[in-house]
């Protein structure tokens, strides 16, 4: 499918994403100027759940998709004549939640004779980069989420090379099952992190190398050591202060992201390194990779805060690669849960 | 005035198109296939084969439950974003209600109905009235056993119309007997067109934003929560 054949570089495209729990949109020019950024989040609603409930989160989408759709575009001050594309999260997330954005972005499209571009859910915070300075290549991309732990490598623009990724949990499961066991809200990330800037990492816990050459990561072996760290301890009548747990759990964990991280670095000999995904909101980690990178020539991007956590301009961002690369959508997209990032 | 309709709400996938009183296309398939990949496929062929242009539509109507939840999800998540994209109205109809619509002609209880697992039927009541069926009792999803009761004690002929009648006959045939009938097998089947005719007749639109589907229950989460929560309410 193409439509429009009047290929140019300040496009203007509708982005929706509804991969998760964050019912967005967003109008983005030519991939790099966010015109509007609306996000929805449904947190409150699944909060007393303890955790995302996918039939919840897609009757959520469903109810609010259109209303997004036009704050997105009434704060951008555009009309449908001016959109050239709507892109959609072809996937991965959960398929029930893909379902609703893939449809209303295809009978938008459809409604407006307009092209249709899928965007991978993690080239979008990837992507997200975009939105604050334009890339350098080689680069590298560090993607941590509640879903997602992998190290991507772009040896030029748009294409995607997963060099490491998690073996069992992600990082964000293993931040959200650990506040769970140390008894905090929903969702634990942003509380450990808070906890952990007050405590002292003096606890010991485990950190997976894995093989002395790979990139992959591995959290279930640290999330069961807390746990049994803190199981232990009542079974001793011995209290131990959450706020170092929370630290020497932060502690295993940013410590193998950033060293894996600059040992892919160096080995691919990248210009830029970019931090994404939404624990790329952690404080600890931002200040780590900063340090890390601090005297090397290699450029640090990390997005600010409301481009890390789920949003569609980044969305908006990845799909300014699809147009360039003519790479549309027919009516036929579908929700891919598991699509994989190439 | 041109009007789409639009119904996933099974694994019956529809697609109909009129213009004022006359019916100028209809596609139905009756298989399970992902209608997400389906729908607008459907739709754009049917667009195509009429020579009509999106924005030559006046109105969106859709199937909005119950039935699947992404089924019914699929349809009126589509129809709502077209009709907001195109600034028209849409048309949110009982999925029951399209269905009992293909009895219209029966002057006893007419009682469409999909099967819910678990025992349980999403149905309601319908009577014909003018060529356009209204509910008598309203839709809900109910242990089979305890629907067949009521109807017993309406006392009258029911006809049932579903696409698992045959699951189900012989329970509500050895119960009601005689009051009994049933369609034949393209009664059974859930059309887009039918939609039509209840919009025509009774159809009230509203903006794309207010359609919802009609689940007809809550989620399995909050009922669980609901359950191990007495004394609170489900928005608190
Ligand atoms: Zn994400």
């Amino acid at each position: 499918m193409n439509i429009n054949n009047q290929k140019k570089e300040n496009e203007i495209i509708l982005a929706v994403e509804t991969s998760c729990d964050e019912t967005a949109a967003a109008i983005v020019q030519g991939g790099e100027h966010i015109l509007s950024n609306v996000v929805a989040s449904q947190i409150e609603s699944h909060k007393r759940f303890g955790g995302v409930v996918p039939e919840l989160a897609s009757r959520h989408h469903t109810e609010n998709i259109t209303w997004i759709l036009e704050e997105a575009m009434k704060k951008a001050e555009v009309t449908f004549d001016d959109l050239d594309a709507v892109a959609v999260t072809e996937g991965p997330g959960l398929v029930g939640a893909l379902l609703v954005g893939v449809n209303a972005a295809k009978a938008v499209a459809y409604a407006r004779r307009l092209p249709l571009l899928p965007v991978h859910h993690i080239s979008g915070h990837i992507q997200a980069a975009r939105l604050e300075r334009p890339w350098r290549y080689p680069a590298l991309a560090l993607v941590v989420s509640g879903g997602h732990t992998e190290l991507v490598l772009l040896r030029e623009e748009g294409e995607y090379e997963v060099i490491g990724q998690t073996r069992d949990d992600a990082a964000g499961e293993a931040y959200d099952k650990v506040a769970r066991t140390l008894e905090l809200p929903y969702p634990g990330g942003p509380y450990i992190d808070k906890l952990a800037a007050e405590g002292t990492p003096n606890i010991e816990l485990p950190i997976a190398w894995l093989e002395p050459d790979s990139y992959d990561f591995s959290f279930s072996g640290l999330k069961s050591a807390v746990i049994n760290t803190l199981h232990n301890a009542k079974q001793r009548g011995e209290t131990i202060r959450s706020e170092d747990l929370a630290a020497s759990f932060q502690q295993s964990v940013i410590t193998v992201l950033t060293e894996k991280t600059k040992r892919a670095a160096d080995h691919y000999q990248v210009e830029q390194i970019v931090l994404a995904g939404g624990v790329a909101a952690n404080k600890g980690l931002r200040t780590a990779m900063s340090n890390t990178f601090a005297s090397s020539s290699v450029e640090l991007t990390i997005p600010p805060f409301s481009l890390c956590t789920d949003n569609a301009a980044m969305i908006g961002a990845a799909a300014h690669v699809q147009w360039k690369k003519n790479k549309t959508a027919g009516w036929d997209l579908n929700g891919v849960p598991g699509l994989a990032l190439t | 005035m041109k009007i789409l309709a639009i119904d996933t709400s099974t694994h019956v996938m529809g697609a109909a198109l009129a213009e004022d009183d006359k019916l100028l296309g209809e596609y139905i398939t009756n298989f399970k296939k992902n209608h997400s990949l389906r729908l607008m496929p459907a739709i754009d062929h049917l667009m195509n084969e009429l020579e009509i242009e999106p924005k030559e539509l006046d109105a969106i109507a859709v199937a909005k439950g119950p039935g699947s939840y992404t089924g019914v999800r699929i349809g009126v998540t589509t129809a709502k974003s077209m009709a907001w994209a195109l600034n028209i109205p849409v048309y949110g109809i009982s999925s029951l209600q399209m269905l009992a619509q293909n009895g219209k002609y029966f002057s006893g209880y007419i009682c469409p109905f999909m099967d819910a697992r678990r025992g349980q039927v999403y149905t309601g009541l319908y009577t014909s009235e003018n060529g356009c069926v209204k509910e008598v009792e309203k839709d809900r999803i109910i242990i089979l056993e305890d629907w067949i009761d009521l109807l017993k004690e309406k006392q009258e002929p029911v006809l049932f119309l579903s696409q698992e009648w045959d699951k189900h006959k012989e329970a509500i045939q050895e119960k009601l007997s005689r009051q009994v009938v049933y369609g034949s097998f393209s009664d059974m089947l859930p059309k887009p067109s039918k939609l039509l005719e209840v919009v025509l007749n009774q159809g009230e639109s509203i903006s794309s934003h207010e359609l919802v589907p009609e689940y007809t229950q809550l989620t399995e989460a909050e009922k669980n929560w609901l359950a191990s929560n007495k004394g609170k309410r489900n928005d608190e």
